[in-house]
């Protein structure tokens, strides 16, 4: 069943300085994303509505006081849950775990990024976000849209596309996989679940 | 800006800011795009003197008929939520003994918020500052704060004034920035 190019998608953004809210609301609106921001873990995980006593349900359950996210974006450092704790309460539920997150951080360190990625998260992302780097976010929430309509399918068995053949070499997370980190620990840059990759075009 | 020509060259008709000073002998015309040209030039040296970095200009890309204002709503926001910050600072560096922890966490968000509008000295300063914390220098965060607070102040006059100056001009076309 082929996807409507224009379906939009809706993404969860978590930011607890009202500054970078207001900038990557606007990023994503700019790219023809449906925003909600929120200042914190907990009040994005209340949104999400998180129960972890219950089982899956159909997330278009009317019952359920949520609503439907296709992707959460999340600062990494906030006060009390940070992005990290967010990612692993998610992952942790059976309504949550499919919703793709992606983390951002201000501070580019080597091994807070890769127990992101370990951790479950689709990217990482160094702030300043650029529009060039949600462009990346598209096939993730394109990824769950599909899983979404064929729940019986297999894994989509795209190739991960190696960081050595990111051509994205403006990028100043790139950059920060470079220097901390050798080739072979790149790699968890697209582990398990983010191995799905459909072709897009990169901007210049 | 200092602003120097001397009176026994030829004008020169594509001299920028000539153009500004001698408005009242030129047709209205001329003064609007000489403004205009005086808005570009100071945008030019924000950037030169590295006040601001390329993260600015991706403000002013996210700037589009829907969010006609976002750079300078942006720009509002982030002064009062960093003057709120500066003073938090100040505050916790007249308390003894110094919680470097907590002066850190502010300077972190301060960093970050500077670093989101691409005010490029003020982040650097605000680095300097956190060298100086995880070092648990007293003095040398208090001789550091002293210029974040001057960065942040001088940042703050240079944009109210080219904000000021391009609600004069309306809108700068994109292109005239440098770089593009």
């Amino acid at each position: 069943m082929a996807i409507d190019p224009e379906a939009q998608f809706h993404v969860l953004a978590v930011d607890d300085s009202l500054i970078d809210r207001k900038l990557i609301e606007r990023l994503l609106k700019t790219s023809s994303y449906q925003v909600t921001t929120v200042d914190s873990g907990s009040k994005a995980l209340e949104l999400l509505g998180l129960r972890e006593d219950q089982d899956v349900s159909s997330p278009s359950s009317p019952d359920k006081n949520e609503i439907e996210v296709n992707l959460v974006i999340t600062d990494y450092c906030m006060p009390g849950m940070t992005g990290y704790d967010l990612l692993k309460k998610m992952k942790g539920s059976s309504s949550l775990k499919d919703i793709p997150v992606v983390i951002m951080s201000s501070e580019n360190v080597p091994s807070r990024i890769n127990r992101c990625l370990e951790g479950g998260a689709e990217e990482f992302f160094l702030k300043p976000i650029q529009l060039s780097d949600l462009i990346r976010l598209r096939p993730y929430m394109l990824k769950g849209k599909l899983k979404e309509q064929q729940p019986s399918q297999h894994q989509e068995t795209n190739s991960a596309i190696s960081s050595s053949s990111n051509n994205n070499s403006k990028s100043n997370k790139r950059k920060a996989m470079d220097e901390g980190l050798s080739p072979e620990k790149t790699r968890p840059r697209f582990s398990s679940s983010s191995l799905a990759l459909v072709t897009y075009e990169e901007t210049t | 800006m200092a602003l120097h020509f001397s009176s026994a060259h030829p004008i020169s008709a594509l001299h920028p800011l000539l153009c500004f000073f001698l408005h009242d002998t030129y047709p209205e015309m001329e003064y609007a795009s000489g403004l205009q040209r005086q808005l570009a030039s100071m945008k030019k040296n924000l950037f030169d003197q590295g006040y601001l970095d390329e993260q600015f200009y991706q403000l002013e890309e996210l700037q589009d008929e829907s969010s006609p204002n976002f750079v300078e709503e942006v720009v509002t926001l982030f002064f009062r939520d960093s003057s709120r910050l500066v003073a938090n600072i100040d505050q916790a560096l007249q308390k003894y003994p110094q919680d470097f922890r907590r002066l850190d966490n502010f300077m972190h968000q301060l960093k970050g918020s500077a670093s989101s509008i691409g005010a490029a000295k003020m982040k650097n300063e605000c680095t300097s500052f956190r060298e100086f914390c995880n070092k648990e220098n007293r003095e040398g965060c208090l001789r550091s704060f002293q210029k974040v607070k001057k960065e942040h102040a001088v940042l703050k006059q240079k944009l109210e004034n080219y904000f000021q100056l391009l609600k004069q001009v309306g809108p700068v076309d994109k292109a005239t920035h440098s770089g593009n």
